[in-house]
């Protein structure tokens, strides 16, 4: 095995397993880190929730949409595509193209989560998002295992609580909101990406993929769509970091 | 209450789990040979760094139609990923980011 490449199946109880201190250490940096995104989703969840309402949504059928479609771009999409008059197929079709890129999430915890019983991971996919990812992926890496507690801790407490209630909170109260951009809190969500991608670079591969990643997100993005810079980013990174050799290798 | 919509949510979260939950699922996914699991091993920081760059520098107008955008949140993300970079805390750099974009905004710089 190659010295730069931490091995992805995690060992849980083996030799290179972390004391349960050094896991709870991981788990309060990722509570904290959590903070900003909580901060970040309960802003847009208020905006999603204002928008539903100026759409037409009722309460219910706002909440609706949070809790079982679970993805902040394509409900603020849908809610354009519904005040646009699209058919349901068209919205549903649109739906499923820009949250394609959740495949990729699922693939890379996988072998974090493999161990989980079949009922649990097919809730544990429920809640996965950008966000859950993201804090997910840099805590499993920090402790060298998957860890359902930091898993839930990061989709549930950071994102699906306080989106949902936001939402309702949105909906409900309505026009007295205040702006979330006003408070900066529009740049939360690409610089806690940044910032937890920065966590995850570790040699040279990770670093190309991740500059591979956002120049072909952004320059199909351009060309096309946002949704499908951010998938096309994703697969072709990856691709761009294994061509490339690992520090203190010759190509 | 209207409630005609939650059955649109029905289908769109249906069309959505698949996507989050057959990679979860599938057996055998921990088990790829090595070259695919390096693969996937470098989608984190690639997808991250993708979702990060999009939101930032591509925007849509009313029409979804995307362009290049400039602004106030080039600086406050790379700020983030200096403070990121040095400490190895993203709060202190997401803080960071979002006193930087309410000073320019506020003061009407960007």
């Amino acid at each position: 095995m190659r010295e730069d490449i931490p091995p992805l199946t995690p060992s849980a109880g083996g030799p290179e397993a972390l004391t349960e201190a050094e896991v709870a250490a991981s788990r309060r940096r990722l509570r904290l880190d959590g903070l900003g995104i909580i901060a970040s989703v309960s802003g847009f969840g208020l905006v999603y929730g204002l928008a539903a309402r100026a759409a037409g949504f009722s309460p219910l059928e706002a909440s609706a949409m949070s809790v079982l479609v679970f993805a902040g771009a394509a409900q603020f999409a849908a809610i354009g595509y519904v005040l646009g008059g699209f058919s349901w197929l068209g919205v549903v079709l649109l739906t499923a193209f820009l949250n394609a890129r959740h495949f990729l999430y699922g693939a890379a915890l996988a072998p974090y989560l493999a161990d989980r019983p079949r009922p649990v991971r097919a809730l544990m996919a429920h809640v996965l998002t950008d966000e859950a990812f993201a804090l997910s992926i840099a805590h499993f890496r920090r402790i060298g295992r998957g860890d359902p507690t930091g898993y839930w801790w990061a989709a549930i407490a950071t994102v699906f609580i306080p989106w949902n209630v936001a939402t309702l909170v949105g909906v409900i109260v309505g026009g007295q909101i205040p702006d979330p951009t006003r408070y900066g809190l529009d740049v939360i969500f690409p610089a806690a990406m940044a910032g937890l991608a920065v966590g995850l670079i570790a040699g040279r591969r990770e670093l190309v993929a991740a500059i591979v990643g956002a120049v072909v997100g952004v320059a199909v993005g351009l060309a096309w769509e946002p949704a499908a810079g951010i998938m096309a980013g994703g697969l072709l990174g990856p691709i761009a970091g294994l061509v490339t050799p690992p520090a203190g290798e010759q190509a | 209450m209207k409630t005609e919509l939650v059955w649109l949510a029905l289908l769109m979260g249906a069309v959505t789990y698949p996507w989050r939950a057959v990679p979860l699922l599938t057996p055998g996914m921990h088990r790829l040979p090595s070259r695919a699991q390096e693969y996937f091993r470098l989608v984190g920081p690639a997808v991250l760094a993708a979702l990060a760059a999009v939101d930032v520098m591509v925007i849509l107008d009313a029409e979804r139609t995307p362009s290049f955008h400039v602004g106030v949140e080039w600086l406050a993300v790379g700020v983030c990923l200096v403070l990121v970079a040095a400490r190895r805390g993203l709060l202190g750099g997401l803080v960071a980011a979002a006193l930087i974009t309410t000073l320019v905004r506020a003061l009407n710089l960007a």
